[in-house]
């Protein structure tokens, strides 16, 4: 096997940026069977794997790669699942740039590996070619619960399933999947590949209780009452947070949350949806983020003219995922970085027409170490638009905090956990993922699930000793 | 799935339905809404609960078929099932240590009115119900309210049923007469909470709303049910539906509900068609 020395990866094949920011099909097709080997073949299977150390649930990545060189995709497949309960979905959203592939020593004089694709590649090949059902293993006896059929409950699940628990999830909506399903667009991830995973769970004996919402119907306590000894909080961020600047309840004022459920679990972009949607001509997202570019791409496809991110930064700063903001480039996305909205404006009937903004510039770093962006005197604009969308965050959701006794939380509502493993100061309960963090990343909140399965297993098991 | 044990029509328009769905009839408590989806492809409805039987396992709602999503609710009938059904979400209504109270209700909103008119009575309190419909035909759950209060009020706009006039007026003469309130409760159109919580800001007579804003998941996570309130914004999901109405934005909340009026209209007239349709 020849090693491939090409300092460029091997590009993603993507829908064409015109064609695909009038549709929702998904943007990039996927690596062929030999774009995926002569790719595999680039790697250099160095002995110290730093990718894997900046992998947040440390896939073994080279070991993985070897096997798609070789052309071994089962055996590849086998690798990743041993650390991910998600990888067609995480070789899809994953920030690599920041994690696997940032470490990857071929970055240094050429471009890295490019490990998300071939992750991604690998668990769609075993999606199209694996004819086995997962299969259920032996109980052990106990039972768990999760809350929340997010990433991060979905990942708990899965690991306590594996050593044999009875594992039952609560979902607050009417569909498992959590951000996998409301917030990002089917363009970027497809649910049908979302679905596909979940069903895996199911199969290995996981329950999905949809329409349960823990703090109301169910307490945490009760939960213990009715025979689960350990519980995963991963009820996600919580509720959409808005500038509070003048015009914010003018009608064409959308959170971003609010905009991307509709379109993405409400099924809003389809002809027959019954959930309704603005079709807007001109649109200003604010925020940097992937849920801004998300929410902008979105707006495109419903057939906006004009998009604007509105970033009160500059381009470097830019939070989301780089492949994300290329894409967003591509398909006509206008960036106003630099730019702060100070006030939206409204037209006679209370409808959006427009944001009042200012140009920023950059000072000193603040406590995030990001330049702190400052307001230039007398630079005031207007940009026309009809529809505003909130993307700067999410404040945690206040259901489970004000209805469990005993259960520490930070002063932004946070919940606190003990170090790397998720125990609350409650004893069984366990958390993580955005209830934890505040709004993060998908692979994040995985490992989150994965360390707390592993603790919420030592902890039965040391109860029953 | 979520079957429906019985269904009613109380007027042409208002209907009632007792689902079964013992998880939310456990802890329902009068103030709180539940959120339905009739089929796997329909809209998500909030709608304030009506009444429980924790025993049972039930759970009521009544609603009024005004759009698409009720319309198509309608639809069902008893034996069959709701695809999604979803609660008690929100905060129920704050009864403890009231002596006195008013409860407002207008049109549908008086099914939303009557649990927490019932609880009060229950716990003591002495209470004063008044009811206010367009006309005769449009009167739902009258002895209810009579059986649940000290005093009853019938108000109809044309006057074809009780006294012809609107709640405030007699909101405003039970005050009049003498009669203190340590709260007024109002529920109904959005324009009679607001008149009513003027009424009683006159007098100073702190006064509960419950609000009915656009909402899509219901559990703190979407932000489209985003109400004004002193000046701050809440969410009528996760902070309400209750607030103190002389502190509400009614204008603003009146302006909101209508963002997707055309869009509503259109699918109400397609929903039609399909309906006759069927029929035929």
């Amino acid at each position: 096997m020849a090693r491939n020395m090409d300092p460029k990866k091997c590009p993603m094949p993507s829908q064409d940026p015109n064609v695909r920011n009038k549709n929702f099909d998904e943007v990039a097709l996927g690596y062929t069977y030999e774009m995926a080997v002569s790719e595999a073949r680039r790697c250099l299977n160095c002995p110290k794997k730093p990718c894997v150390s900046a992998c947040p649930v440390q896939i073994d990545i080279p070991a993985f790669i070897a096997c798609v060189a070789n052309e071994d995709m089962e055996g590849a497949y086998k690798v990743l699942s041993a650390s991910s309960a998600l990888p067609a979905v995480c070789g899809r959203v994953c920030p690599q740039e920041t994690q696997c592939e940032g470490k990857c020593v071929r970055g240094i004089k050429g471009e890295p590996v490019g490990i998300g694709r071939l992750e991604r590649f690998v668990a769609d090949w075993h999606r199209e070619h694996n004819t086995e059902t997962p299969v259920k293993p032996e109980s052990n006896g106990h039972k768990v619960a999760v809350i929340g059929a997010g990433p991060s409950g979905l990942t708990c699940a899965g690991d306590m399933a594996k050593l044999g628990y009875q594992v039952t999830i609560f979902e607050a909506l009417h569909t498992a999947g959590g951000v996998l399903v409301y917030g990002i667009p089917e363009f970027r991830l497809p649910k049908t590949i979302v679905q596909k995973e979940i069903d895996g769970l199911k199969a290995m004996g996981v329950e999905i209780m949809t329409n349960m919402v823990i703090g109301k119907v169910l307490t945490i306590d009760e939960l213990f009452e009715m025979g689960y000894e350990a519980v995963y909080i991963a009820s996600g961020a919580g509720l959409p947070r808005f500038m509070g600047i003048p015009g914010e309840s003018l009608k064409g004022v959308y959170s971003a949350n609010e905009y991307l459920t509709r379109i993405n679990l409400m099924k809003a972009y389809m002809p027959h949806s019954k959930t309704p949607i603005k079709h807007s001509k001109k649109v200003a997202v604010v925020g940097g983020g992937n849920v801004a570019m998300d929410a902008a791409r979105s707006a495109k496809r419903l057939g906006a003219d004009e998009v604007y991110i509105v970033y009160r930064r500059s381009m470097n700063e830019l939070p989301a995922r780089a492949e994300e903001v290329e894409h967003a480039q591509e398909e006509g996305i206008i960036f106003k970085t630099l730019t702060n909205p100070v006030e939206v404006l409204g037209d006679e009937n209370g409808e959006v027409c427009g944001i009042r903004c200012v140009e920023m510039e950059l000072g000193e770093p603040d406590a995030s170490g990001r330049r702190r962006p400052i307001v230039k005197e007398g630079s005031e604009f207007v940009i026309d638009v009809d529809t505003m969308i909130m993307s700067i965050g999410t404040s945690p959701n206040p259901l489970i905090r004000t209805t469990t006794p005993g259960l520490e939380t930070n002063r932004h509502g946070c919940i606190v956990t003990n170090g790397d493993d998720g125990l609350t100061s409650r004893e069984g309960v366990y958390a993580g993922g955005d209830a934890v963090t505040g709004a993060a990343t998908v692979i994040l909140a995985m490992g989150a699930g994965k360390n707390a399965a592993k603790a919420m297993h030592e902890y039965i098991q040391g109860k029953n000793k | 799935m979520f079957e429906i044990v019985k269904k009613e029509h109380l007027n042409p328009t208002v209907a009632k339905m007792v689902i079964h769905a013992p998880f939310v009839a456990k802890k329902a408590e009068p103030g709180q809404f539940i959120i339905f989806r009739a089929y796997e492809d329909s809209e998500r409805v909030p709608l304030t609960i009506a009444d429980y039987d924790r025993e049972a396992g039930n759970v009521s709602i009544i609603y009024q078929i005004v759009g698409a999503a009720t319309m198509e609710l309608d639809t069902l009938s008893e034996g069959d099932c709701l695809h999604d059904f979803v609660g008690p979400l929100g905060v129920a209504t704050h009864t403890e240590g009231l002596k006195k109270v008013c409860v407002v209700g207008g049109g549908v909103g008086c099914a939303i009115a009557l649990p927490v008119t019932k609880k009060l009575h229950a716990q003591g309190c002495c209470v004063h119900a008044v009811v206010g419909f367009r006309n005769k035909d449009l009167v739902i759950l009258e002895d209810e309210f009579k059986n649940a209060s000290e005093k009853m009020v019938m108000m109809t706009d044309d006057g074809s049923y009780g006294e012809k006039g609107l709640v405030t007026a007699a909101l405003e003469r039970l005050i009049n007469e003498g009669n203190a309130y340590d709260e007024v409760i109002a529920i109904g159109p959005l324009v009679m909470m607001k008149f009513v919580c003027q009424v009683t800001k006159k007098y100073g007579i702190k006064t509960i709303v419950s609000m009915n804003p656009i909402m899509i998941d219901g559990t703190g996570m979407c932000g489209g049910c985003r109400l004004t309130v002193g000046g701050e914004t809440k969410f009528a999901c996760v902070d309400g539906p209750d607030f103190d109405g002389h502190l509400v934005d009614f204008d603003e909340a009146m302006r909101r509900s209508t963002m997707y009026r055309d869009f509503e209209r259109h699918e109400r007239e397609e929903e039609c068609n399909l309906l006759n349709k069927e029929v035929k």
